[in-house]
Order: C-alpha cells, then structure tokens, then sequence
C-alpha cells in the first residue's frame, strides 16, 4: 500500500483514478464499487482496509445473514432471555438476580495454519467477548475436529491445538469443563476449532457495546498494536486455501495469555466501580471493528487520533494499525470524569491505557494520522450496512444416491463372539474412545466452582455458593448426521446438547451455535447450510430454547472437498441446586438399569457404521423432539426428587457405548439383559435418539415406574449395576479391565 | 477471636479467590494482600496461591519472588512466619530460597490436571498437624512445571530430616525427585506443593473430596489453639 503521499480523505477526493489494492485485501469488484458508491469518492487507503475486514464473511456474514435471520424470526417467547443475537454474546436469566453470557465461536483457519497459536487466540477471543458483556468468564469449553486420528498431519495439528487451548486457558484460570474431539478424514486439512464460554454476571451488570455521550472518551487498553493477525479476518478466515499462494502464517496472531488475564481483571474492576458507557473487544478486524461497531451501535459519531495507539512496531502504517488482529485489546467509552480512575485502575494492573478519540455528535467517524483526517466514513456503512448475498443453493445431485445407500443393511454380528469383538472395537475406536489425554491438558478445578467436566455429559458450574444455584452447558455436533441429512442433523445436534444438559440434572435454557461449513460460493454447500439453519431454527422454536447469539465459519475447504456440514450446537441449562447434579458414572452396586424412549433400528451415519464398516450412508436417526422434552423433563424431576443416581445419554455408539462409559467411570459393571422385541445387535448399537440410560436405587423403583407410566415414556428396565465386567446375557461378558485398556490406550498410542 | 491468614495476588494469580474460600471454610479470616504493597497487614500466616505469575514467562515464580510483598513475607518467615506455597506458591517459595531445590517442566512436557494420591510424610509443620504421617489423601494436581528436582546433597538432607512432606503415590505426574510432592523448611513453617489443596475442601466441587481442608484447620488450630 502506498504511504506517501499520506493518502488523505482530501487527497481522495482530488485524486479519483488511484487504483486501490482492493482485490489483495479480499474485496470483489462489485463490492469496492460499493464502497465508493456510498463514500461519493474512492476510499483512501485507511478506509479501504476498514471496509475490506468489516465486509469480509467471517465479519459480515455476508453469504449467511439471509438465512440466519430466521433465528430471530422463528425465536421461541422465551422469558429468559435478556441480550439476544447481535451483540457481543446473548445474556440469559437463570435467576437469583443472575444473569449468565455465553457463545461459540470458530478459529479453525488459524489452527490449521499454526495450530498453537490459532487455538490459543481461539479462547483468547471468545473470552474478551464475554468479559465485554460485562461478566466474569468462569468456564470454556472446545469442540474440536480433526482428520484421521492415524493421519501424519493430525499429530501435528492435535497436539499443538491442544496445547495451545490448555496455555491460553489454564494461563486465565478458567476451568475447561466440557467439548467434544472428533475425528474424520473430511477435516483433513480444515480442522475445527471452535471455542465456547461462559460468563456470570448480575443482572445490573450487562454492558453493551456502543458509544453515546458526545464528549465521552475513547480509551484503547490492554497490549499495544502489532503487525500480527493483519487481515486474519478477510484473509484467512474468508478464503481456501490453496497451495499456490504464500504461507499465511503471518495473518495468525500470537496470544499472550497474561496479558488478558489482567485484562480481565482490569476490566471487571472498572465495571464493578460503574465506570464504563460502552466497551468492545478488539477481535477480528481489530481497530478498524471496535471503532466502527461502538460508534455506530450509539447515538452519535466518534473522532479517533490514531497516532494516539500505543504501537509494538513504529513502522506500521496507519492502514495496518486499523487492520491488526493483535490480541489482548478492548476499547471502553467512558464519561470525561471518569476517565482518571479508568486509567489509574489500569496502571494498577499494569495495563497500558491511552484515550484514543471522543464520541462526537453527527454520524461520522472519522480518524486522524499526523492531524490530516484519513477516514470520514458512516460508521453504520462499515459495520451493518456490508453486502448481503442471496447464494444460489440446490440440494446436490448425490444426495439421493448417499440416502439410498442404507446403512441398515450392512452385514451384522451374528454370534456372541463377533458382538464382542465389535463392542471392543467399538469403545476403542478412536472417536469412541476415552479423550483423558486430551482433558487432561485443561485445568477442571480452577476458581473452585467445578461441579461437573468432561467425560460428564455436560459441565457444571455452581454461580452461588450459599444457594447452590449452577448452570450447565454441553456442545454437540454430528457432521456424519448432517452429510446425510442436514435439516436433521442439525436438529440432532440440538437434541444430543439439549439431552446432555437434562441427563445432569439441568433444564435447557438458551442456545449458541458454531455453524462449521464449506464454501458459500458452492451451490451444494449453500443448501447444507440453509437446510441445517431452517432444522436448528425449527428445533429451537420448538423445544422452546431461542439461539442467542453464535458463529459462522465457511471457506472450510481444500480445493473442491468441503468439509461435511458440521452445526455444533451448544446449550445452556440451569440447575437450582447442584447437589442435586447426576453424573455418568454408576454409583453402587445392586441399582437397576433403566434404558428411557424408543429404540429402532437406526444406523445411518453412526459409530457402528464408521467403525465396522467404513460407512456413509442412508439416513440419521429420526428427531422426536416432543419426546426430548419429555425425557428430559423426566431426567430433571428425578435428579431433584432423587429417584436416579447417575443418567448417561445415548448418542454416538448407542448404548453399548453409554454403559461401558457409566461402568468404566464408576469402576462397576453391569449385567444387561437384552429387552423383549429387540435383538441384541439393535440393543447394543442403535443410535436412535430421545434415549439415556438411568441408575434407580431398588428403593426408588415403583416411584421411578410410576412416573415414567404416568407421563409416557417408555422406560425398560434392561439390567443391574453389577460385578466387574459388562455382560450381555447370554452373549458374551468383557471384564471392565479389558475395556479400560481398549478405551483408554487409544489416543495415547496415536498422540502421546 | 479467629486467625487472619493472607492470600497474596500477583500479577496472573488464579487461585487466591479460591484459596480466601478455602480458608473461610476452615473457619478462619481470609485478608487479601497485594502484590505492591511492603504490607502484610499483620495476619498470623501467609499463603502464596496458584496461578501463572507474571505469565511464568521468565521461569515460574522468578518475576513474583522480587515483588515488593516478597520483602517483609522473606524476612517474616525466616522469624517463624508460618507460610504455605501451593503450585506457583510453591515454585515462588524456591525462587527465594526460603525453600530448597527448584522445579522444572514436567518430563512429558504437557501441562497436566488429575486427581492426585498422595502420602502425607510429615505430619508435624504447621499446615499438616491434622494429618497422620502415613496417612493417603487425593489432592487435585494442575501444572506445567512441577517436576521438583534438587542436588544429591539436598535430597539426601531433605530425606534425613523428614522434610519431604508429601510424596505422590502410585504415579509421578512429573518425573519429580524421589516422587516428592512437597517439602517443609526446617522450623516446619514454611511448607509448599505442588498439589493443590484448596480445591479439595468441598464435597460436590472438583473431584468431591475434602482432603484439603486439614491445611488449613491445622494452621488456624496452631494458631488460635484447638
């Protein structure tokens, strides 16, 4: 980019045929023609780079905003939410005069390129987002997908993703409490890193990103401005890759974990003394996103001096400046007043603070370098009024071909002997297997709030000690589910999430979604995307549970190969007393096993089809979600009336899968009885939805029945805690030793 | 009349909220102290907490031990202070030399987070006078540079005079020294670990023990009498 002459906005006025890089900085021709349709002139450079990130996908939602829509259009009445999609993370009331934050977002382009890094700055992100809501982050969670778990190159991604989620996140003393690892060779070179938090506030507390008050300042804290992460969010997150054109490795940016940590603090501190109007984190898009955001999310407009930004390379020139991605900044807008306490609570914790700019009257926001104005944009141009597209989208033409390839019809054990070797086999399949390798990485205990992490079916934090008042969270996502069938297999994901919450104890709440997807610019991909966005949107309406905010990561694709479409849906639930929590594992020898709702033959896209037969096909389990309801309001009346004493869901590897897990954990096993009207095989594998697994004390037996009778759901009583070894009778038995060592040796031998 | 025990925050300080909890569970009087202030406030014992100080950017605890708090915490101890090191307490507590020996990355070079077994070897210092030598407790583990490592000379030393506290039992999470997992200095007031006790002082919280809670009802009965 060209830096001298100083390219002002009255040397663009006057100079019109300069021609601007915009196609290097990711913009199409129609869209810069765009930019100086609404300017009356071309852009200067400074502009330019400010239009070309907020207008990139990965900040506009350009390709997705039509079809996203319907989550507020379809939103459930819901009493319960306080902030919905829009701003920085929705806010819902789980009460006491609590309010929790939370939200998933993607970093999966960065982690592929440089694995630390990309995850670390992952975490780093959604964490300034939630501090930015006003709350104090008290959990993260990581759904994570990788290639083939035997593929050369995850040993290079996975550990390094890993690693990298651990430093950022132990580093702020945040527990890691739940997530999910996946692998599948479709994500070969397009790993998925999506990174989800949650945040605990009071109701009085929420802050919200905009700047009003003419007059108040701008201040710009935290770690100063970089070269690092430069068009990361137009770049890197809006494009394939592709071989021919150079590393991108300098559009990651690095993480300094301590340094947010004192952000955090920093900022929780001025909150607490009233001190901030409006605050935003600087994420993607940087400077040139906060400033554009806040302003035109306020009344009025804002003059920033950007000479006045703390600089980590004096050599940047003022475009870069707008577009670095450094991590670790907010920037707040606070009364005149206030502003030296503001900055002295800065210097308490060692965070560098500069006033950067004012908000002013009028709609312009306009940026000075060297006292000649650079930018004079409005505001809401940059930031809400990008280009939309209506994709074209058409259902592909394999899709009936992959439905019709029946997964049912696979060949199936036929004696006791082959159901075993395929339970083993099953449980030791790497996405089967036990993730300890992984979790273990992550602090669980930190800020001692920990009521439940993975390998439960959802985490748990307690938020009041006196009350016992918690909340829980889970993230699902099935991309096998979603390939056949992406209007159902996003309603799945929200099923298994929403299950998963309830089998804890918790009601369901609200919703955050990560939607993980190919190329917009690919018809097929497009209908994937519209149809798992109509299935989530309908889901949700439905179970009652409104998406609050989210994210949308396309582009995941190398060359023609898109990734399969992969929502991952998070859940937020609330539990009055988390003494009341269920856990997976069994508890004690001599309860009774319970298996709640239908099991039919369903075995399209699931574990058994992967692992046994190296499958694709047919189509997912069917939803039911009047009966995940039921289920779930089942599995929270007796976690409250202490009718169970550990529930475990059914998802991926059926059921099968869902007791070798509650034994291995509770180091007891089981002896299951295969129920009449149901071959062993169907028992064991079938991944039909709206089920879990209960333990009821014998004691608690008649009452259990009787309200399972009284509501209509199904529930069989299947077998007993029991012994050491998981035994089907009259099939085979295998000792919980031999379990262990199948589910457990797995990933250490292909990572550690 | 209660005990008044501080918990220090650095800079990248994680667990001093937990570990004021943990404290006020025993029965005693949290005191915030800050890592700027020359001032430990008059409490009756010091507890240096978890965290990353400084990032443990340097080496962990290397930046904290030249704190200003360090300076009347270093003196006091020497004059029978009774101070607790947990985690980076622990590495801060060797950083200057109010305890022995030094802590490395753990010898698989990732961080790591279970729950410990551990053996109780002293029962005697001031933070372990509720436990019985010999006794097995589980304590929550979480770190990145825990392998404890000293010269012969010190290990043999530490080994004579039973200052190893605790040893981890059944599997060295970190490759450190004859399996120690903390060490007392030799008036027993000083003690650091490299567990993490204050995660373990309530049922249903972390992994559900309590195994913890002896740290700190032992330092509030030495101090106000049980």
């Amino acid at each position: 980019m060209s830096r001298t002459p100083l390219d002002t906005v009255e040397h663009a006025a006057a100079t019109p045929d300069v021609e601007l890089p915009w196609a290097e900085l990711g913009l199409k021709k129609d869209e810069y023609e765009r930019v100086v349709e609404i300017l009356g002139r071309r852009p200067t450079g400074a502009e330019l780079a400010m239009y070309s990130v907020m207008w990139s996908e990965h900040c506009s939602y350009k390709s997705s905003k039509v079809h996203l829509r319907q989550f507020g259009e379809k939103a459930p009445q819901s009493d319960a939410l306080l902030v919905g999609i829009g701003e920085n993370a929705g806010v819902v009331d789980v009460g006491q005069g609590y309010a929790v934050t939370f939200k998933v977002e993607s970093h999966n382009h960065p982690s592929y390129v440089e694995p630390y890094q990309g995850a670390a700055t992952g975490v780093g992100g959604i964490v300034r987002d939630i501090i930015a809501m006003g709350a104090r982050p008290v959990a993260v969670v990581d759904p994570l997908r990788f290639g083939a778990a035997d593929h050369p190159d995850t040993k290079r991604v996975l550990p390094g993703v890993v690693a990298g989620i651990g430093g950022y996140g132990n580093c702020l003393g945040l527990p890691n409490i739940g997530g999910e690892v996946v692998f599948d060779a479709c994500y070969q070179g397009n790993p998925l890193v999506n990174a989800g938090a949650i945040g605990v506030m009071r109701h009085e507390d929420i802050h919200l990103a905009k700047a009003s008050g003419a007059g108040n300042k701008v201040i710009l804290y935290g770690a100063r401005t970089g070269g690092d992460g430069i068009g990361g969010a137009s770049i890197l997150a809006s494009e394939t890759f592709d071989d021919a054109k150079p590393s991108k490795r300098p559009a990651v940016q690095v993480g300094d974990p301590f340094q947010e940590k004192l952000l955090i603090e920093c900022t929780l501190e001025a909150f607490r003394e009233k001190l901030v109007v409006g605050i935003q984190d600087l994420g993607a898009a940087g400077l040139s996103c906060a400033t554009s955001e806040l302003a035109s999310n306020g009344s009025g407009g804002m003059r920033v001096t950007l000479d006045d930004v703390p600089l980590r390379d004096s050599t940047l020139s003022p475009e870069e400046i707008l577009m670095s991605e450094s991590q670790e900044r907010m920037c707040a807008v606070v009364e005149p007043d206030k502003v030296d306490r503001f900055l002295e609570i800065c210097e308490k914790w060692d965070v560098i603070a500069t006033v950067i700019g004012e908000v002013t009257d009028g709609d312009r926001l306009e940026i000075f370098w060297h006292g000649e104005k650079i930018v004079d944009v409005n505001p809401r141009t940059v930031a809400h009024e990008g280009p939309v597209y209506e994709r074209p989208y058409a259902r592909p033409e394999w899709q009936d071909a992959l439905q019709a390839d029946d997964a049912n019809k696979l060949s199936r054990p036929e004696t006791g002997e082959e159901l075993k070797a395929q339970v083993l086999k099953l449980v030791g399949s790497p996405n089967q297997a036990s993730k300890k390798w992984i979790t273990s990485q992550y602090d669980h205990f930190v800020q001692g709030n920990t009521v439940l992490a993975q390998p439960e079916d959802s985490g748990m934090i307690r938020v009041d000690e006196e009350t016992g008042l918690g909340v829980a969270i889970a993230t699902d996502g099935n991309g096998r589910y979603a390939k056949l069938d992406p209007y159902t297999g996003a309603q799945l994901a929200l099923a298994e999430a929403y299950r998963n919450v309830a089998t804890t104890g918790a009601k369901p709440l609200a919703v955050s979604d990560c939607l993980n997807f190919g190329s917009p610019e690919d018809p097929a991909v497009m209908w994937q995307f519209a149809e798992a966005v109509r299935g989530l949107a309908d889901g949700c309406l439905q179970l009652g549970t409104p998406v609050t905010g989210g994210n949308v990561s396309l582009y995941n694709q190398t060359g023609e190969a898109a990734i399969h479409p992969t929502p991952v849906v998070a859940v937020l639930g609330v539990i009055d007393d988390v003494a009341r929590r269920t856990p997976v594992a069994f508890q004690e020898e001599g309860q009774l096993i319970y298996l709640l709702g239908d099991t039919r033959e369903e075995f399209g896209g699931s574990a058994w089809s992967q692992v046994i037969h190296d499958h694709l096909g047919g189509l997912p389990p069917q939803v039911d979600l009047e009966r995940e309801r039921l289920l779930a309001e089942i599995l929270i009346s007796a976690s409250r009336d202490g009718m169970i004493d550990s529930a475990h869901d059914l998802s991926d590897g059926g059921l099968v899968q869902a007791v070798v897990e509650s034994a291995l954990l509770g180091g007891k096993g089981a002896r299951l009885v295969v129920p009449d009207g149901l071959d062993a095989f169907t028992f064991l594998f079938s991944e039909s939805a709206g089920r879990a697994i209960v333990a009821v004390p014998r004691s608690e037996e008649v009452r259990f029945n009787d309200m399972c009778g009284a509501r209509g759901l199904p529930a069989t009583r299947i077998g007993v805690v029991d012994g050491d070894a998981v035994e089907v009778q009259g099939e085979f038995s295998l000792p919980l030793a031999e379990l262990r060592e199948a589910h457990e040796g797995t990933i250490p031998a292909l990572l550690a | 009349m209660t005990a008044r025990i501080g918990v220090v925050t650095f800079p990248g300080s994680l667990d001093d909220r937990d570990t004021r909890r943990a404290i006020r569970i025993a029965g005693a009087e949290p005191v915030a102290l800050w890592h700027k202030d020359k001032d430990l406030k008059q409490v009756d014992a010091v507890v240096l907490c978890g965290g990353f100080s400084y990032g443990d950017y340097l080496r962990a605890g290397a930046i904290a031990r030249f704190s200003p708090v360090m300076e009347p915490l270093v003196e006091q101890a020497k004059a029978g202070l009774p101070v607790l090191g947990i985690c980076n307490g622990f590495q801060i507590l060797t950083e200057a030399h109010l305890l022995p020996g030094a802590m490395l990355g753990n010898d698989h070079l990732h961080f790591i987070c279970r729950d410990q077994k551990l053996r109780v070897e002293n029962a005697e210092t001031s933070w372990t006078a509720d436990y019985r030598a010999g006794q097995e407790i589980h304590i929550p583990l979480k770190n990145m540079d825990g392998r404890y490592v000293a010269d012969a000379y010190t290990l043999d030393k530490l080994e004579a005079e039973g200052r190893v506290a605790f040893r981890y039992l059944d599997f060295n999470p970190n490759g450190s020294l004859n399996d120690i997992a903390g060490i007392t200095n030799e008036a027993g007031n000083v003690v650091g670990l490299m567990p993490h006790p204050e995660h373990a002082v309530e049922p249903l919280i972390g992994t559900g023990r309590t195994d913890g809670l002896p740290f700190f009802t032992s330092i509030l009965k030495k101090l106000v009498g049980a």
